[in-house]
């Protein structure tokens, strides 16, 4: 069963989502999600663009309240 | 009250300090009771590797022996521990004691880890230990000239040191003349030069006046050595003459063992600095997953916000303020500039232009940082 964690980044300037995200990804399994919130607009294209190019997959991307849930997948 | 801090580097060490002084009354009467636990006899000031990895400050600058920094009533072992049990109050050590606590506070920093990378800890040099700032100045002073590539990992302690890192090094190449057979190569895992998007603008306008190639989305996935090439994991490669990385980083490997949290990096509340569960419980500085900066400044005010905290829990039985996020850290741009970034949770940061006046009074911080730990400054 893939399990999924929840980093929360909001208000992270330094080291900010992306890091936390690249971070937090080495942490888990093959196949598990992470969900990134992030208080910064960049966060909704600076996340795809990294996932992409590196070969995860993007789940989702949502915003509530000025919050945004991003969901990776670990592919690899 | 027993009080446990466990970790005597500059966020224990704080902590054990502020601590000390707040509860002069309780600790004198026998009310409370401070004990620290410390993996050593000494003290490093960890910010000065850079400087030592310049050939600009002796190692035995960057040591004091702990209990000299400690107030006399705080009890000081040098006795790491092993086990950690959250739920029963008591925690076992490498001499086979047993210390029981009311209240523990888990300050055990971090460490870089090289060999998370394939062929990096052979292949390139870091400012992170004594022995790697040592064989970094070695190196440089011995390099004749080539292309130099600094990789950054991640997560990593001090998020200032890939420019400090760039511009010192560029300095330093300048003043030994050989400035003319040396290129800059600069890589960083996000879309941009720095995680902080003005430090990251900033230093556009630097690298092009220096002539610093850079790539962006950059991380590192192994070294070959063999053939002086960094293989990124956007299938991306550098190659290099020198290579300056900016390791990886863990938390420490017992609280890994100890199921304390994932990399060795302890889930705290980021305001009270609590560990999930446990209301007597407590991590500040690098140890933390907080997502904000590994850097001694963070663990400073975490510190000082859960003294305040501690001690009114004594006191009055509840705590009387969050910490905000707060985080300041000298940027060196170059031999004899300086800037700052000071940011938390709400505020972001607004770095000003370097000026030589920052810069010494970066140095003059290098001796007052003394006084930090002792708590005074």
């Amino acid at each position: 069963m893939a399990e999924k964690k929840t980093i929360d980044a909001r208000g992270s300037y330094c080291p900010g989502p992306l890091m936390e995200l690249i971070a937090g990804i080495k942490l888990i399994e093959v196949g598990d999600e992470l969900e990134v919130l992030s208080s910064d607009k960049g966060s909704a294209n600076d996340i795809p663009e990294w996932v992409n190019k590196v070969g995860h997959e993007m789940v989702s991307s949502t915003e509530d309240q000025g919050v945004w849930h991003i969901v990776v997948r670990k592919a690899k | 009250m027993k009080i446990l801090i466990v970790g005597g580097g500059m966020g224990g060490t704080i902590l054990a300090n502020n601590l000390s002084r707040r509860l002069k009354r309780e600790l004198k009467s026998g009310k409370a009771k401070i004990t620290m636990l410390s993996a050593s006899d000494q003290h490093m000031y960890q910010p000065g590797l850079l400087y030592v990895a310049l050939g600009r400050m002796a190692v035995d600058e960057l040591y004091r022996d702990q209990a000299s920094l400690l107030e006399p009533e705080i009890e000081f072992h040098v006795d790491p521990v092993e086990e950690f049990n959250l739920d029963g109050n008591q925690v076992k050590t490498k001499s086979g004691k047993t210390y029981d606590y009311d209240l523990i506070v888990i300050a055990t920093g971090s460490r870089a880890v090289p060999e998370s990378i394939p062929g990096l800890a052979e292949n390139s040099i870091n400012v992170y230990t004594e022995a790697a700032a040592l064989e970094f100045y070695r190196t440089i002073s011995e390099f004749k000239g080539g292309r130099v590539v600094i990789a950054v990992g991640v997560p990593h302690k001090c998020p200032m040191i890939p420019p400090e890192l760039t511009f010192t090094l560029y300095d330093y190449f300048r003043d030994r003349g050989i400035l003319d057979k040396v290129s800059f190569h600069y890589t960083y895992p996000i879309g941009r030069l720095h995680s902080l998007e003005p430090v990251s603008d900033w230093m556009q306008g630097e690298f092009a006046e220096r002539g610093v190639t850079s790539e962006t989305l950059f991380n590192m996935k192994e070294v070959d050595g063999a053939n002086k090439v960094v293989l990124s994991e956007e299938d991306s490669e550098a190659k290099y003459d020198l290579l300056v990385a900016v390791p990886a980083h863990k938390g420490m490997e017992v609280l890994e063992t100890n199921d304390l949290g994932a990399g060795g990096w302890i889930p705290v509340d980021r305001n009270r600095l609590n560990i999930e569960g446990h209301d007597n419980a407590f991590a500040i500085g690098d140890t933390t997953n907080i997502p904000i900066s590994k850097a001694g400044s963070t663990a400073h005010y975490e510190a000082e916000a859960l003294a305040e905290n501690i001690a009114s829990m004594i006191k009055i039985g509840a705590p009387v303020r969050d910490y905000d996020g707060k985080v300041f850290c000298f940027i060196e741009a170059g031999k004899d500039r300086a800037t700052y970034a000071m940011f938390n949770y709400n505020k972001p940061p607004d770095p000003k232009p370097p000026t030589k006046s920052v810069h010494w009074f970066k140095m003059a911080y290098n001796q007052l940082y003394w006084a930090t730990a002792r708590g005074l400054l």
